[in-house]
């Protein structure tokens, strides 16, 4: 099912089936070139295949942006070990609601692409990881798998290659920490779900201690396209150093908010004015997060000029992150944002480590505060101040995903803080309440 | 020193070898990294971010105990930035920490403390609220208090990987994390408070010391465990006279941190309401208390009137007295009351097992063998019930040196986890049958130590070391033995057959049963309960114990004896190794058998013949006069161990006698049970009730 109208202005091809009648199905995925990337790639080198993918600058859509072909080119290929491949559909990133969309509408182009990672590093068993939330794609995915094997695309000698390649799902517990990929393997191995200690990383030692290939949904449903038209062409759609399209969701206080597909590197200010259809309530821009609540944020002035891609975002002390767009306009209270955005990570701080599980908690506490009017102006540098403590200290990135916006925020937006001191009363509290309520 | 590493720390040129983390690498030359997730022997968490350090070439600061060292690797660890991500680290961890020291078991050796002192900042920041949650008492040994807790997985650890049970984990997510216990709201596991003596706050606590004292007003003694075989060395903290706490904090002895519950805790048997306080002589056909003066003019006078009527001596002595007093007593019996009978329980059958092996040389175990020996192969004994150290052992064998472990059991048991191979088999056919199934992978193990109980005996004994010297390969051999000196009391030579040293008796005398139901004219039984189940036949019974036991109510005289922990001397563990008792607290009222014993020869006059009754002499003596026994005394004076070689040579065979199909009986003690001790212990007793109560 679509949320959204689609627009003009994006280039679909992760997306090109949604809207098909029975997108979903295997009838109308194989009508649509379905399978035959797959049966292009089983005719290819693993080696080749891997450099198609390199060639085709396709970065991991889980966030982190790692290249994809370089990951698949650590698992040891040669090991005696079976090996597998992991797909990351935990998707729990504030913002960030594109896993389900592929999924929801094109649930073969997701299996066609863990095929071919399998026959890129000869792997013949994988697992979505499904966030517990999303339980009704369980439904989804299981009916897409049971269509596949019974179409001959998954099981034994899958299409006369003789290729063999088994999938199964598996559902979450409902937490954030699960979608960090180390975390989600002790998860998928039916541990709490804490992260790992790297090195080892889970290409060589992953699942149940096995060399693993593990990406995000997107990064998979990119693949088939890469093998079909080529790695050059998709990594054409991007800029230098990000290929392809990202599917980007538009959320906050827009006028078409939705998940689009745009190509790499598309103007900020564009996306939001054109895709997204402007600011709601012809209000003005105050502020806006790329990627997901992990990033830091950007003020309206440092959205001027900016590009949705990994490099311009970077030179902005930001990041690409997962594609979540989270606009805010000139009604938000940015202190009520960095206490939305840190209730969620410390509710979601995994617990394991010292600086992550009481350093949130302990800014929780104090935003929450801060934004009822309990706040003083040495909290002020305290937020910041417990924020970089935490910043580069933890076990796991989350820590600094729950430091970096706050930093941002309590840097960019002083003057709220300010704002709010001496009992005074939140002078937007009669806005209209959007996401970060 | 090719193949070392070369790097520096804080300026310092260090090698070590591929592998060291550079925390380990730091310590070993001085210098210290903070660190409270970090644990020697444990597997590596990084959850506590106390060890962060500057590495060059690394953008961010990386945890010392998960880092390993590499060649030219330059790390600091006394930059401003260090100092400070643990200064922040430690203002973390006590935004949520109540700062209840003043009223804390752990206060004046809390590592969060020391830490802060060392580490923290001058002031908290923090003004909100602290996250609160209520005490909770996982069983009656270990409570836990989830504020004081800084989740450092410790505790899980050593369950887990230490002692192979698993027993504890963690619940919730966040701040409100919890260490929760593997049964929801209650433990099921072996009750020996390693987690809470690793805890290094006042998380963990235990039913048994906790709120009694502070730590700084305590005397601390380090002793022998009284209970098992094994010999674990106990620091057992006193206070006023009284026995508050055991642990073995310092590492120091055979079993390095290790206890179970009764080396921790189960001392409490020596305050027991019903403990003996003073002699009892019979009044009226009543026991009744007496002087220790009478007590000892009545026994004294018995013994020489019987003496003089060249009447019947029996002595019965124990498995759980010092070497000293045993090889006194053996020496009081043969030499002043003139008789061969003299015996005690015999658990194990070890006689039989050194025989076997005469003519070879260092053909017996120790503790540390187990933990470094290839491959252990393990008959009948579940170790980790009846011998808690030894399988704590050969678990942290396979853990760090991947033993291959061989157990052939009656039952399941806790090495079946980790064994190669384990195998059902109880009766010696069984065993033999078993044995060679598995001869050839065996023959493959490049050594062994062949560790057996009392399920095998006699001849089977030779049977076994016949096989398992067939493997050609070195073996070693552990016959396990159930008590604290068990193993001394057969050195000393409390058999009948058996001088000390094994030299063979000249008459053997009667055997520990033969005794029981001869109609002796004396009966003198030290330390031991053999009348159990039964009634007395001797004229004439004299009891040295602590409690009024079966055997102690049907005494003529019963003199109040003193526990291990209120005693000096040296007792000798099932490997054979000696290691020193030391003299924790003194209770008003008893005495420690080998006093019990010197008064009893000095009212008799036969002082002279039998020697000073101070513990250093009889053991100079023992040291001078028993075979094996010449271990070097600086080395026992300081606490450690050393281990004998009473003999390497035939010894007389135990025939077995008429009726007595087995020569050794081993109780098979469980952990939660000690003989007679065990009966007193109120902690070990409250574990079995509670067991029984679910
Ligand atoms: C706290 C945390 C949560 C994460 N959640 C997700 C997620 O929900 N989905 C996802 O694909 N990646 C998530 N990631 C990133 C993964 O760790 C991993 O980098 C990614 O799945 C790799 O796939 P990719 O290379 O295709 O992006 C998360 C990372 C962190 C630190
Ligand atoms: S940073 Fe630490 S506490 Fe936070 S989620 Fe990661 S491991 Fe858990
Ligand atoms: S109870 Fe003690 S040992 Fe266990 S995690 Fe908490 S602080 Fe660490
Ligand atoms: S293993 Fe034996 S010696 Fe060690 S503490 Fe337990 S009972 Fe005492
Ligand atoms: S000691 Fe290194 S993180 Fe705890």
């Amino acid at each position: 099912m679509l949320y959204n109208e689609p627009s003009p202005l994006e280039t679909r091809v992760l997306s090109r089936r949604f809207g098909l009648p029975d997108s979903a199905s295997l009838g109308t995925y194989l009508a649509t070139e379905g399978y035959q990337a797959f049966l292009k790639a089983a005719r290819m080198k693993p080696d080749e295949i891997i450099e198609e993918v390199k060639a085709s600058n396709l970065r991991g859509r889980g966030g982190a942006g790692f290249p994809a072909g370089m990951k698949w080119s650590f698992v040891p290929r040669s090991s005696p070990k079976p090996k597998y491949i992991v797909v990351n559909a935990d998707e729990s990133e504030p913002g960030t609601c594109k896993d389900r969309v592929l999924i929801e509408n094109d649930p073969h182009q997701l299996i066609e692409g863990v095929l071919i990672a399998g026959l890129a590093v000869d792997a013949h068993a994988g697992y979505i990881y499904v966030r517990g939330e999303y339980r009704y794609l369980i439904e989804i995915l299981e009916k897409a798998i049971a269509e596949a094997y019974a179409g001959g695309r998954l099981g034994k000698n899958i299409q006369g290659t003789g290729f063999d390649f088994d999938l199964y799902t598996h559902t979450g517990a409902g937490a954030y920490e699960c979608g960090e990929e180390s975390a989600l393997l002790e998860s998928l191995e039916g541990k709490r779900g804490i992260p790992r200690i790297r090195p080892p990383f889970p290409a060589v030692v992953g699942a149940f201690q096995r060399p693993t290939v593990l990406n995000n949904v997107e990064t998979y449903c990119a693949v088939p396209a890469i093998i079909l038209r080529g790695g050059a062409a998709f990594a054409a759609l991007g800029v230098p150093r990000a290929g392809g399209t990202k599917m980007t969701c538009l959320t906050g206080n827009l006028n078409k908010p939705g998940v689009y597909e745009l190509r790499m590197g598309f103007p900020v200010m564009k996306m939001i004015e054109e895709v997204g259809g402007g600011i709601r309530g012809g209000r003005k821009l105050k502020a806006m997060i790329p990627g997901g609540s992990s990033c830091p944020v950007l003020t309206a002035a440092e959205c001027e000029g900016a590009t949705m891609d990994y490099d311009s975002m970077s030179a902005r002390k930001t990041m690409l992150g997962s594609g979540g767009v989270i606009v805010m306009d000139d009604q938000t209270c940015m202190v009520k944002a960095a206490a939305r955005i840190i209730r969620f990570y410390a509710h979601e701080s995994c617990g394991w480590c010292i600086p992550c599980r009481e350093g949130a908690t302990w800014l929780r506490k104090i935003l929450v505060r801060f934004h009822a009017g309990g706040g003083t102006r040495a909290d002020i540098g305290l937020i910041g101040d417990i924020a970089r403590n935490m910043l580069g200290r933890t076990f796991c990135p989350l820590g600094d995903a729950a430091a970096m916006p706050t930093i941002s925020i309590v840097e960019k937006f002083q003057e709220e803080f300010e704002d709010h001191l001496d009992g005074r009363p939140c002078p937007y509290e009669h806005a209209e309440h959007m996401v970060m309520a | 020193m090719a193949d070392l590493l070369k790097f520096t720390i804080d300026g310092k040129q260090l090698h070590a070898k591929p592998g060291t983390l550079v925390i380990e690498a730091a310590r070993t030359a001085g210098i210290e990294i903070p660190a409270f997730c970090y644990y020697p022997g444990l597997t590596l968490q990084a959850a506590c971010r106390m060890c962060l350090v500057e590495v060059e070439k690394m953008p961010k600061l990386m945890t010392a105990c998960t880092l390993p060292v590499s060649e030219g690797m330059v790390v600091r660890t006394d930059t401003p930035q260090v100092h400070s991500a643990r200064k922040y680290m430690l203002e973390f961890l006590l935004t949520n920490h109540p700062l209840d020291c003043p009223v804390c078991d752990k206060g004046g050796e809390c590592e969060l403390q020391d830490m802060t002192f060392r580490y923290g900042a001058g002031e908290s920041r923090f003004t909100d609220e602290k996250v609160h949650t209520p005490e909770k008492q996982f069983s009656p040994v270990v409570f836990y208090d989830a504020p004081r807790c800084i989740l450092c997985y410790r505790c899980v650890r050593i369950c887990n990987e230490g002692l192979g049970v698993g027993a504890l984990g963690v619940i919730n997510r966040g701040v409100v994390s919890e260490i929760a216990p593997n049964k929801g709201d209650h433990l099921e596991c072996d009750e020996c408070g390693a987690c809470i003596d690793i805890c290094p706050v006042g998380a963990l606590t235990s039913g048994i010391y906790r709120y009694q004292t502070r730590p700084w007003e305590m005397n601390h003694v380090g002793t022998i465990c009284t209970h098992c075989s094994d010999g674990c060395r106990t620091t057992l903290g006193t206070r006023n006279g009284r026995i508050v706490r055991g642990n073995n904090r310092d590492s120091s002895g055979i079993n390095g941190e290790f206890l179970c519950i009764k080396g921790r805790y189960a001392f409490d048997f020596y305050d027991h309401p019903e403990r003996l306080l003073a002699p009892l002589a019979r009044v009226d056909g009543k026991l009744t208390e007496v002087s220790w003066a009478r007590a000892l003019e009545t026994v004294a006078g018995k013994f020489q009137q019987t003496l003089a009527g060249g009447g019947s001596f029996g002595v019965v002595g124990s498995n759980h007295t010092t070497n000293e007093e045993d090889y006194y007593l053996q020496k009081f019996a043969r030499q002043v009351l003139r008789t061969d009978h003299i015996d005690h329980h015999r658990t194990g059958d070890l006689a039989t097992l050194l025989d076997a092996l005469s003519g070879q040389a260092d053909k017996l175990a120790t503790v540390a063998d187990l933990d470094q020996r290839k491959a252990i192969l393990i008959l009948g004994a579940d170790l980790a019930l009846e011998h808690p150290l030894l399988s704590f052992q050969v678990r942290a064998n396979y853990r760090h040196h991947a033993a291959r472990i061989y157990a052939l059991t009656p039952r399941p048991v806790r090495e079946d986890k980790y064994a190669v191979k384990s195998l059902r088999a109880g009766r010696p056919e069984e065993y033999f049958a078993a044995l060679e199934s598995l001869r050839d992978a065996l023959r493959s193990e490049p050594e062994m130590v062949a560790v057996f109980d009392d399920s095998v005996q006699g001849e089977d004994i030779g049977k076994l070391v016949e096989f398992a010297e067939s493997l050609g390969i070195p073996v070693k051999y552990i016959c396990l033995l159930d008590y604290s000196n068990s193993r001394g009391a057969l050195d000393m030579g409390l058999a009948p057959e058996l001088l000390p040293g094994y030299a063979p008796a000249a008459r053997p005398g009667m055997r520990l049963r033969e005794m029981l139901e001869a109609e002796l004219d004396v009966l003198w039984v030290v330390g031991s309960n053999p009348l159990k189940a039964a009634g007395r036949k001797a004229g004439f019974l004299v009891v040295q114990d602590m409690f009024p036991t079966e055997t102690a109510s049907q005494a003529d005289v019963v003199l109040p004896a003193a526990p291990a922990y209120e005693k000096d001397g040296t007792v000798t563990n099932v490997t054979g190794e000696v290691q020193r008792l030391k003299r924790a607290i003194e209770v008003m009222g008893a005495k420690p058998d080998l006093e019990i014993m010197g008064f009893l020869a000095r009212e008799m006059g036969v002082a002279a013949v039998l020697g000073p009754w101070v513990p250093d002499a009889v053991f100079e003596e023992i040291r001078a006069r028993v075979r094996g026994y010449g271990v070097p005394a600086a080395v026992i004076a300081a606490g450690g161990a050393a281990q004998t070689t009473p003999v390497n040579g035939r010894i007389p065979a135990e025939i077995p006698r008429a009726g007595e199909a087995r020569r050794a009986h081993s109780a098979h003690n469980g952990l939660f049970a000690s003989g007679t001790l065990g009966r007193y212990s109120r902690v070990l007793t409250s574990v079995l009730e509670g067991r029984l109560g679910r």
